[in-house]
């Protein structure tokens, strides 16, 4: 059996990924699919959590979080769709009517 | 297979959440079905007569202590009470928008059933006993949040702030998961007693300890950029300022309550033995907040923008009460600053929207000249909730603040008691700023202000609460003494 | 254990080489004489032109977004499905109201006009 330790490293991998991702990427589709993948890292760890200790509890939490990361993209596409229908852009350095 | 043991599930330990829940389905169906457009304030009105059904279904819920669905979900007074002033807050809110959102022309029947859905995720973080419940109702409450910041739809700048706070938030969210992977890992369990008694009971070996430390760290990460504590407030002037205003007062209020009464049972439930580790870092947090928050108001020359970050900087009072919440005094004086501020700080929106016309934004400290002269009551109203906000007797947030500071100093905090009062006193420059605006200064021809029934209500409802409040505490005192009982160790 | 993991390894070796070698053979094999309109992208024969973001019609992201919620709704009714016989009664009604409130969405949808593909 591959020892839990080696997922929770893949996963930490992954999150990092998704954290840089975050931060040094421009496109706002990019950056759902970089957050995407931190919430996925986090699942990983979570199942390989519980299989090590023998529990379901964290793998319904993988469901619950699989659906809120779903309905934080819907909401979030649509916003995009409404920024691109009145800006034209999906760069979110180009959207910055706000200072600061 | 065994059939598998169901814990016995008591609705009734929910049932405020559950009246806004449903009532809040219920009426989405009923806006698009049956009410037509152009009436939409009959949602409004309807949304309100369910939140203060809610209100009344907790009434006979005082006193009542229990947690039901395996213990996930916690009733006590201080939850409780807490929904009370959730459910206040969203009345408030809605009652402020009933006449701003056909005024700015976006009135759409789906703001009504939102802001109830947001009240909701505060309740459920009030009661949540469990990181996956804190987790739900963190996001029931975010998810909402952007698309009510979004509402000015096609305004560019609500479509901007709605996409930088979902950015943030979403990130913010990916921090609060993972730290409760990591949590899972070290302790086996997600329940915040189960986690506090697995860390009390045995030494947990360095690389248990690792991986608590790591998920804590996270997890408060996430609750830091949800209740918008320095470093990771950046996100509050823009998305206030660009958010239309009532729901920037909602928010101001409404994530700092749900978000931090989550952060005190998670801090006092699960986390108690790690204190040496969290209580510096927190208190540094703390400290930064009241700085960063004060001296960020002083620069601003726009009111709206200079509410937002007072309201950092009293998220940094209201975490003075979280810190030392271990001890008697410290929730009280969370849920009565909670209370206080959501009144003075919804009251001082309240008198924002009264300024702000349809297409223009009268926020400059400028639209403020001479506002005693132009409509005396609605200028001594707003007088009374910078008082508030500053801290100056006799208004209910002389009130709070002093609670919350000698709570710290008690806790055995006192340099950050200090801290606070020093900043205290760079606050009084900005909002006595706007005072002098009001009442020394010659109207320049601005138009008058639009007063309208809602508005009225909200401003003399917030008004009067502060100066009651302020002036005879007794009553709210023995509230907020009997909700903490049950935390208090 | 590990021998498992070896034809797994040997599948995966010989999947890979089935189309790569091939190609490779064919990249030695073949005669090279590139011309300017050899090299040209392949497009219809009709050169590119314009934008490559075309606009989508709105009714396309709003059918996305309806599928990705009810899309991910389904992994609660797939546990539900296999764990059937022993949650019983408790498991049916908890079902029958997620559905509900599934169908309060559907609902919604429907009379805003989501559905249809104007």
């Amino acid at each position: 059996m591959v020892p839990t330790s080696y997922y929770v490293l893949l996963s930490a991998i992954l999150f990092t990924i998704g954290v840089l991702g975050v931060l040094l990427r421009r496109n706002a589709i990019v950056i759902f699919m970089a957050v995407e993948l931190m919430l996925n890292a986090a699942n990983l760890a979570l199942v390989a959590f519980a299989r090590e200790r023998l529990g379901v509890e964290a793998q319904v939490i993988v469901f619950f979080v699989i659906t809120v990361a779903a309905a934080e993209v819907a909401v979030g596409l649509a916003l995009l769709v409404a920024i691109f229908r009145t800006k034209r852009t999906a760069d979110v350095d180009e959207v910055s009517t706000l200072k600061g | 297979m065994d059939a598998l043991t169901i814990p016995p599930v008591d609705l009734g330990l929910i049932a405020p959440l559950l009246v806004v829940v449903t009532w809040a389905t219920g009426l989405l169906l009923v806006d698009t079905f049956f009410i037509p457009v152009g009436r939409k304030k009959l949602t409004g009105y309807l949304a309100i007569a369910g939140l203060v059904v809610a209100g009344l279904v907790g009434l006979p819920l005082w006193g009542v202590s229990g947690s039901t669905f395996g213990g996930m979900v916690r009733l006590d007074p201080f939850a409780l009470t807490l929904t009370w002033v959730f459910l206040l807050i969203g009345i408030l809110s809605i009652t402020m928008s009933l006449d701003y959102l056909p005024r700015q022309d976006i009135e759409q029947g789906e703001y009504y059933p939102l802001i109830m859905f947001a009240v909701s995720g505060m309740i459920l973080l009030a009661q949540g006993a469990d990181l996956i419940v804190l987790f739900l109702g963190i996001e029931t409450l975010s998810i909402t949040l952007y698309i009510l910041t979004g509402f000015a739809y096609p305004r560019l700048t609500s479509e901007e702030a709605a996409m930088k706070y979902l950015v943030l938030g979403a990130f913010a969210a990916g921090f609060f998961v993972y730290g409760i992977a990591l949590i899972f890992g070290a302790t086996g369990s997600t329940r915040l007693s189960e986690i506090g008694a697995y860390a009390a009971d045995r030494d947990l070996g360095d690389t248990n300890l690792t991986l608590l430390l790591g998920g804590a760290a996270m997890v408060l990460i996430a609750f830091s950029f949800k209740a918008a504590l320095a470093p990771f407030h950046m996100w509050i002037p823009d998305v206030y300022q660009g958010s239309p205003t009532p729901v920037a007062a909602f928010m101001s209020v409404g994530t700092k309550g749900g978000a931090l009464a989550a952060l005190v049972r998670l801090l006092f439930e699960a986390l108690p033995t790690l204190n040496a580790y969290w209580l510096p870092v927190l208190a540094g947090l703390t400290a930064l907040t009241m700085v960063v928050g004060n001296l960020g108001a002083i620069a601003q020359m726009d009111v709206k923008r200079m509410l937002a970050y007072s309201s950092i900087g009293h998220a940094g009072y209201v975490m003075l009460g979280v810190m030392v919440a271990g001890e008697q005094r410290g929730p009280e004086a969370f849920i009565f600053y909670i209370l206080v501020y959501a009144l003075s700080n919804l009251g001082a929106f309240a008198v924002l929207i009264a300024l702000e016309h349809q297409g223009e934004e009268a926020w400059q400290l400028d639209d403020f000249a001479g506002l005693y002269q132009r409509q005396p009551l609605l200028a001594v109203a707003m007088a009374i909730f910078m008082f508030s906000l500053a801290g100056v007797p006799p208004t209910a947030g002389f009130m709070a603040k002093f609670y919350a500071l000698t709570a710290a100093w008690e806790g055995g905090l006192p340099w950050l008691a200090l801290v606070g009062v020093l900043t205290s006193a760079i606050a009084a420059f900005f909002y006595l700023r706007v005072i002098i605006r009001m009442f020394m200064t010659e109207p320049e021809g601005e138009p008058a202000p639009e007063l309208n029934r809602g508005l009225t209500i909200d401003i003399v409802v917030a008004a009067a609460g502060t100066i009651i409040i302020g002036l005879i505490p007794a009553p709210i005192f023995a509230l907020v003494e009997r909700s903490a009982v049950a935390l208090g160790g | 254990m590990l021998a498992n993991y070896a034809i797994v390894g040997i599948f995966l070796v010989a999947a890979i080489s089935f189309p790569l070698i091939p190609l490779v053979l064919a990249f030695f094999l073949r005669p090279k004489r590139p011309t300017p309109l050899k090299t040209s992208t392949y497009e219809c024969g009709l050169e590119a032109i314009g934008d490559v973001h075309v606009q989508f019609k709105v009714q396309y992201y709003l059918y996305a977004l309806a599928f990705v919620i009810f899309d991910i709704e389904v992994i609660f009714l797939y546990p539900w499905a296999v764990a059937f016989q022993v949650v019983g009664l408790y498991g049916l009604i908890a079902a029958t109201i997620f559905l509900l409130m599934l169908f309060a969405g559907l609902l919604y949808e429907w009379r805003k006009g989501a559905l249809e593909w104007v």
